[in-house]
């Protein structure tokens, strides 16, 4: 394959092109648009345009993001942006964050295995969760009832900057004194528990 | 509830807003720096009916989990006080009582953990921010819709967020009523019409009155002279003079 860009060119070419995408820019997109280049090539451009906004101490920065790359302002500005921006941020309550934590690392999850974990009734912060398009539903379980089983969209991975879902930060496991088979044997008879209540 | 009747009638209220019975009780391990797999149980089980208490002392809604919970303590403290019962599967009994409780409670935590994780992120619109004009486009035009007590609450967390924290207050029962506030809160929104929730508590500067604050708005509701509304989830919460059915 010709050389047909040059390199300082294709990290210029990309800079432009993830300034002006709508949506975090994938590297499908950048291949569509620049057919002669090689995947590597692409990535190699990128790693090089994020080592030069890592490198100066600009305000913005590239991120790579739900599947693609982002221009985003730097943390350390965001009071300077609120005094900008009119409109006060969304803040998510403890109840949703938690909720939606559960929902990340179980999914696909149905309310009433939120609620077992949380201790109390979640229909609210699920509501809130999906009008605000953090969570979506997968589907029914297969399970008397068909309740429906949720799991996190497109849009939670670029609310909290991740890669994918896999660059969640793992979460502390239970201590080493039980089994998984234990802790899966307490599961159930929590379950039954839960039933008997009803 | 009489050990809470102290001198001369006044109670000393500090009341962190918690999440549910998992979230008071795991406050009470931390708190009392106990290992979640040995909690002494009769002791917790003290604290957490005394939280219980100040809750039903200031007439908040206790959740039914709450009450769940304080009959699942205290069962569990029954049964560690009784001798293993012979007849039962071995296997059962070799079971600490309070296991099956220890076991969600340390499940809930790494769930908290998770979350205050989380939160620690950049999280776009609150620390990192896109390019412009995309944020012009999402900020729709305000349409009202009624809200749930959930989001409701969630408003009051916000204020008592920014309310000082854990100060004490000494309050005697005859300030305590709700009903003198809803007098005042419906004529200010009978007068003005429309209201905008966080206006309510500009002149509260103690967490115990903006609870009041909060319950007497709770009843108008209730009753049907205030009608609150909200333009998107967590964005302005505003409060209009019901319109009577006949009117």
């Amino acid at each position: 394959m010709p050389d047909a860009v040059e390199k300082e060119k294709l990290i210029g070419i990309i800079e432009a092109l993830i300034f002006a995408s709508e949506k975090p820019l994938t590297e499908d997109e950048i291949k569509r648009i620049v057919p002669d280049v090689s995947p590597r090539e692409i990535r190699g451009a990128l790693s090089d345009l994020r080592k030069i906004y890592d490198e100066s101490s600009g305000g913005i920065f590239v991120v790579e993001v739900a599947g693609g790359y982002q221009f985003r302002t730097r943390s350390e500005f965001s009071e300077y942006i609120k005094l900008m921006l009119e409109e006060k941020p969304k803040r998510l309550s403890r109840a949703a964050l938690e909720t939606l934590a559960i929902i990340a690392y179980r999914q696909p999850v149905v309310r009433s295995d939120i609620e077992r974990i949380r201790g109390v009734d979640s229909g609210g912060v699920v509501k809130i969760l999906l009008e605000r398009n953090l969570i979506r539903i997968l589907g029914k379980k297969d399970v008397p009832g068909k309740p429906l089983l949720y799991g996190t969209t497109k849009d939670f991975l670029e609310t909290f900057g991740l890669k994918d879902l896999k660059s969640l930060p793992t979460i502390r496991e239970m201590g080493a004194l039980f089994s998984e088979g234990d802790i899966e044997e307490q599961k159930t008879l929590f379950t039954t528990n839960d039933k008997n209540k009803t | 509830m009489d050990e809470f009747l102290t001198d001369e009638s006044t109670y000393r209220v500090r009341l962190p807003i918690f999440e549910g019975p998992l979230d008071l009780l795991l406050y009470l391990v931390k708190k009392n720096e106990y290992d979640i797999f040995d909690i002494p149980i009769a002791e917790i089980t003290r604290q957490y009916m005394d939280h219980i208490e100040i809750m039903k002392v200031l007439n908040l809604d206790i959740a039914g989990e709450y009450l769940v919970m304080a009959a699942t303590l205290a069962h569990i403290k029954s049964r560690m006080l009784l001798p293993p019962d012979r007849a039962e599967d071995q296997e059962q009994e070799e079971l600490d009582p309070r296991m099956e409780l220890a076991l969600k409670l340390a499940e809930y935590e790494r769930f908290k953990d998770a979350a205050r994780q989380l939160d620690e992120f950049d999280i776009l619109l609150r620390d990192v921010f896109l390019r412009g004009g995309r944020m012009v486009l999402e900020t729709e035009d305000e349409k009202l819709t009624d809200l749930t007590l959930f989001e409701l609450v969630a408003a009051l967390q916000k204020v008592l967020l920014a309310a000082p924290k854990e100060t004490i207050h000494q309050i005697s029962i005859g300030e305590l009523t709700i009903q003198e506030r809803m007098v005042e809160l419906s004529q200010m929104i009978l007068e003005r019409g429309e209201m905008v929730f966080e206006d309510l508590f500009l002149e509260e500067p103690s967490r115990m009155a903006i609870v009041l604050t909060f319950l007497a708005l709770l009843e108008l509701i209730k009753d049907r002279v205030v009608r609150i509304y909200q333009a998107q989830p967590f964005g302005t919460i505003r409060l209009f003079r019901a319109v009577t059915e006949d009117a």
